[in-house]
């Protein structure tokens, strides 16, 4: 479990995040939703401790992650995973190279047990035979995958995902939400997800926060979000019109 | 960010990246990928230039001794003290700092801009020692043996063309070039390459890392312009300050 308390951020005087509270539940798919620009991304920052808070505390479990020093931090961050935007993939690194390179850096396996761990990894996510392309001979989707077999590769505590679904089509997001839900739910981790896809929310949801520039605006689950008579939810989630056509059906 | 703000940054990169590695064993393979892609990749450009120019101070040398009172040999004399003193290593230096520092900011400036270097972080990875460090590293360990290379290189093929091209016999030549020869020359040469070294990677490197995200590749090419200006000048300002204590 993770919890942010009274989460206060700003940037050369510009305040991003305001008195943001919220608790993500192990075991669950938290997500975190809002337009773009409302401070999502700041506010993952914060928790993962690649921003500073300027008021309010990060837990991570019983631990004050924010007041904590950098070497107390390391040993909590070697329980995150995280799956960014673009993958972040180490380009010079092959997929398995890739996958193995937390175990490398902090586990003290041998070369063999480190490669039968990223084979397992890459498997878990369906991706076979690809071990030593690079990543830029994979497609989007694929290189989200080896980016979340990375992300399981050390068997993390938390996993983030900052827009899982960017720039992959319809049929793979729903593939990379599925894999996210089953590892959620097979490790018992806590998942946080930064997203604005609505079809991912649906999809998987089961804690959401709506952040509306830079507050917390709503929190609930996907089968509340669509009923719920809040004006700016409303139109995040209705935003085309193909949503308010099925709206007035609801 | 101003000047002072600038260098203030910059030492508190270096104070990052010589902290003790997260594991020895990965230190040391980066440390041997960066001598392959900082100093073996940049052995043929070295080689080049080095034949090159090393002909081109032997024909100039000899286009600018007129006076017959002059002996021959003065050609490989003068040819040897070029190369070694200044050529080898300073302007071999400038050189190197273009290609390699360009490489050093686009490549750490892109794993900035692909988070990359978040994704370090975020597993608790000292990512300013993980990259900077070996390149630092690297530089200052192979710099010297392309110095060298490129002494013998020039030297050779310098000769070997004014043997040719009839412009001094090998007998004049060879004398010439051990004529009044100081090993010291050679010494002062290699203390000069190793803070060009150090500098050549460490500039480059501090540019790429704190590019701005959202400036996207405009900002990678900004930082990759800035890193070898800026080493180049450090560059020419350590060869003035090296050569001060060292030779007067």
């Amino acid at each position: 479990m993770i919890q942010v308390k009274n989460i206060d951020k700003g940037f050369s005087g510009v305040q991003i995040l305001k008195d943001i509270s919220f608790t993500f539940e192990k075991g669950k798919t938290n997500f975190i939703i809002g337009q773009s620009g409302s401070g999502k991304s700041v506010l993952t920052k914060c928790i993962v401790g690649l921003h500073e808070v300027d008021n309010g505390e990060v837990i991570y479990g019983d631990s004050v992650f924010s007041a904590m020093n950098k070497k107390d931090r390391k040993e909590i961050r070697k329980e995150i995973g995280m799956l960014f935007q673009g993958s972040a993939l180490f380009d010079s690194l092959s997929v398995v190279e890739n996958v193995m390179f937390p175990l490398r850096m902090f586990s003290k396996m041998s070369k063999s047990e480190m490669r039968d761990r990223a084979n397992f990894c890459l498997k878990r996510v369906d991706l076979i035979n690809k071990d030593d392309l690079f990543p830029s001979e994979i497609s989007g989707g694929m290189q989200k995958r080896v980016a979340i077999a990375r992300a399981i590769a050390m068997k993390p505590n938390y996993l983030f995902c900052d827009e899982p679904n960017s720039g992959l089509d319809p049929k793979t997001s729903i593939v990379i939400d599925n894999l996210i839900y089953e590892i959620t739910k097979e490790y018992d981790i806590t998942t946080v997800i930064i997203s604005h896809d609505m079809n991912s929310v649906m999809e998987i949801g089961e804690n959401i926060m709506y952040i509306h520039k830079g507050e917390k605006w709503w929190e609930g689950d996907k089968h509340s979000i669509v009923t719920t008579d809040n004006k700016e939810i409303g139109e995040f989630v209705y935003a085309s019109k193909f949503m308010k056509s099925l709206r007035g059906k609801l | 960010m101003n000047f002072f703000e600038q260098i203030g940054r910059f030492f508190l990169m270096l104070k990052l990246a010589f902290t003790k590695p997260e594991k020895g064993s990965v230190l040391w393979g980066s440390f041997i990928t960066e001598i392959y892609k900082i100093g073996i990749s940049s052995m043929s450009l070295v080689a080049i230039l080095s034949i090159f120019m090393g002909a081109v101070i032997i024909i100039q040398t000899d286009a600018n001794i007129d006076s017959p009172w002059i002996p021959a040999y003065t050609i490989g004399f003068t040819a040897r003290q070029s190369i070694i003193l200044e050529f080898s290593s300073t302007m071999l230096c400038l050189i190197l700092a273009g290609k390699v520092g360009s490489n050093i900011a686009s490549e750490i400036g892109t794993m900035r801009l692909t988070e990359q270097i978040d994704a370090l972080e975020v597993m608790g990875i000292n990512s300013v020692n993980y990259l900077v460090l070996p390149k630092i590293l690297a530089s200052v360990f192979i710099f010297p043996f392309l110095v060298i290379l490129s002494m013998a290189l020039g030297i050779a093929g310098g000769g070997f063309f004014a043997v040719q091209a009839e412009i001094v016999n090998f007998q004049e030549l060879t004398y010439g070039l051990q004529y009044w020869f100081d090993p010291f020359s050679i010494t002062y040469s290699l203390v000069k390459t190793v803070f060009f070294a150090f500098f050549i990677a460490a500039i480059p490197s501090f540019y790429g890392y704190y590019v701005k995200p959202s400036g996207g590749a405009l900002e990678v090419g900004r930082a990759g312009t800035k890193s070898v200006v800026i080493s180049s000048v450090m560059v020419l300002v350590i060869n003035l300050l090296v050569t001060y204590f060292l030779l007067l």
